[in-house]
């Protein structure tokens, strides 16, 4: 149960993973020569069309491997790199920034703040097409008629394309993002907390839309998340993460089902319940 | 059950620019000694301005509170000037927020901040408090006390920085609690953890406790009876084990119905069952109808019309001790489910 399906594959023969990141080590340098550990030789790998997820708090280094998975560190800051992160089989930290844009076609982040991450000067339709302008791909009107068909196909009406993202609520800017990634026509979609800044009676039409997706056009995602019913919901796959480590990973429900690391029965046990407690029992 | 807050008909106007929106309209809820309420809802439904408007925590103008009636100890407050609201907050009544590092002062130490409300409702000397404050701090599990008594807020981590707050929200005994939404800038461990405190607390002083949060799953974990809200109004109101049981309003139905699918895990094929549409925002509250009727597909001509309301009787009906389970839960509906 615990192999990975790229082992399971003549090894000569196996599929290149779509994303495969191998012994990776991040270190920021802070003020007055300190340095800071944000990943320990990190491994993990991700087919086509998979689901991973990964769990842990925060400074457990997920943002980090976010960032180290789509090479998209904030300007200015150049963190020392050990271990390699290939995505179609191509170490990204080895390809030059030209190389490296388009390879950035075929992962895409979707950002977890759908109020801070739209240009809020930018109208949807534009907002949608910019990353295939950026790619430089098709013309100016082709362009926007691929985003009216990005919109449709993320639940959302033609109707808003004109619009700016204020007059959008959380749940149609969560689209407008998913849509935004979808443009570029990716393989891998990174999830940072998706559904976080959401309310939570339109959670479940986000979580449908993304199992949608992941039917329709066999792409695979990263999910990052806090939320275990969320893990548990969409990916067969998880990794803990824990100071900077994966501390455990395996089939989700194996993993936590019968968490065998201290941090992800802790992190098990804290996950609140539907049930309500009867509360005289509990002391 | 001994009453220690009952709310009647509170409504909440936000002043903007000329406009005048009904952020709030027509809350009204009981709390017993010892009791916890949950107030739970999505953003914007206006839960934390009704938790904010009680003892008047908010400037009016922009937030314009009135009620038919706010009775705290069995004294009338709707009424009540800013001086006596004054001596409640921080004593009687003891307040804790989502996010503590815009609650904490980041100039004065912690020892100071826990200890204010000690030496403004009670007198205490400098050296009297501090005694006090280490014995607050060992008990809302900061360790070393000591030690951190003077250290800066922006010296502790997330978790201990809520355990400051807590423990200047408990200093002064209070009989009530009000707590927005305590643990949504913590991680999961972590707000395991400051849950569990927070009900000891709880229960160990008999304190009422008013708990705002948007995750059903808390209400589930800690609240005798839970207050739904949508769109500036209370929808449903009863004992947490009978509203998880047998929701009466399509809305409270449609949360958990999604939060529970969700919990049971996928079956391949299956969607989960979504509630269509989005809140409304506060600029688009109609004045009357029911606001949940665009997402409803129980919802007919007359919820275009009349605003449901929940009845005074069936208030009464809701309030109690939560072992004797009522019939139905209060709801303001015109087609409840049960």
């Amino acid at each position: 149960m615990t192999t990975a399906p790229s082992s399971t594959a003549a090894p000569a023969l196996a599929q290149t993973p779509l994303l495969s990141v191998t012994g990776l080590s991040v270190t920021y340098r802070l003020a007055g020569g300190r340095s800071l550990q944000a990943l320990r030789g990190v491994d993990l790998s991700l087919q086509r069309g998979e689901t991973l997820a990964i769990v842990g708090e925060s400074g457990s280094g997920k943002t980090t491997l976010v960032r180290a998975a789509l090479r998209l560190f904030d300007i200015g800051v150049k963190p020392a790199i050990a271990g390699t992160v290939a995505l179609e089989g191509r170490d990204l930290f080895r390809l030059s920034e030209r190389e490296l844009r388009a390879l950035r076609r075929r992962a895409q982040l979707v950002f977890q703040d759908p109020y801070a991450s739209l240009d809020p000067r930018m109208r949807i339709a534009s907002i949608v097409a910019e990353p295939l302008a950026i790619h430089r791909i098709g013309k100016r009107s082709g362009r926007v008629a691929r985003a009216l068909e990005l919109l449709a196909q993320v639940g959302l009406s033609e109707s808003i394309a004109g619009r700016f993202p204020s007059a959008l609520s959380g749940g149609q800017r969560q689209r407008v993002g998913i849509a935004r990634a979808l443009a570029v026509d990716p393989e891998l979609l990174v999830l940072d907390e998706p559904l976080s800044a959401l309310d939570v009676s339109v959670q479940a039409q986000v979580i449908n839309l993304l199992v949608d997706l992941r039917e329709r056009r066999g792409l695979a995602y990263l999910l990052i998340a806090h939320d275990l019913r969320l893990v548990r919901y969409l990916a067969p796959r998880v990794a803990v993460m824990y100071l900077g480590r994966i501390v455990e990973t395996g089939p989700t429900e194996q993993v936590l089902g019968a968490p065998r690391h201290p941090y992800t029965q802790l992190l098990v046990s804290s996950a609140p319940s539907l049930q309500p407690v009867a509360k005289a029992v509990e002391v | 059950m001994k009453e220690l807050l009952s709310v009647r008909e509170l409504a909440v106007t936000l002043h903007r620019g000329r406009q005048r929106l009904p952020a709030v309209e027509d809350v009204s809820f009981d709390i017993a000694a010892g009791e916890t309420l949950g107030l739970v809802g999505e953003s914007g439904c206006g839960k934390s301005l009704t938790a904010g408007s009680l003892f008047r925590l908010l400037p009016d103008p922009p937030v314009e509170v009135r009620a038919r009636s706010i009775r705290f100890q069995g004294h009338e407050l709707s009424e009540a000037g800013e001086a006596q609201l004054a001596a409640l907050r921080g004593d009687q009544v003891g307040m804790i927020f989502q996010d503590p590092a815009t609650h904490l002062n980041p100039v004065l130490t912690v020892g100071a901040q826990i200890s204010e409300p000690l030496r403004f409702h009670r007198g205490l000397t400098k050296a009297a408090a501090r005694e006090k404050v280490l014995e607050l701090m060992r008990e809302v599990g900061i360790p070393e006390p000591e030690r951190r008594v003077d250290a800066y807020p922006h010296e502790l981590s997330g978790g201990l920085r809520q355990r400051v707050l807590i423990a200047a929200a408990l200093a002064c005994d209070p009989a009530l609690l009000i707590a927005d939404e305590p643990t949504t800038a913590l991680d999961v461990t972590l707000q395991a953890q400051i849950l569990k405190l927070i009900d000891r607390e709880r229960r160990q002083r008999g304190m009422g406790l008013l708990f705002i949060t948007h995750d059903l799953s808390l209400v589930a974990e800690l609240c005798d009876r839970v207050a739904v809200m949508y769109a500036g109004r209370i929808v449903e109101l009863g004992p947490t084990a009978r509203i998880f049981e047998r929701p009466s309003h399509p809305y409270t139905a449609g949360l958990l119905a999604a939060v529970r699918a969700l919990d049971q895990g996928r079956v391949d094929g299956q969607r989960l069952p979504a509630l269509p549409g989005t809140v409304p925002a506060l600029e688009q509250f109609e004045p009357s109808g029911c606001r949940f009727r665009e997402r409803c597909e129980r919802a007919d001509l007359r919820c275009g019309e009349l605003t449901p309301l929940l009845l005074e009787e069936q208030l009464a009906g809701a309030v109690g001790s939560a072992s004797e389970v009522p019939e139905a839960s209060a709801r303001a509906c015109h087609h409840p489910l049960a």
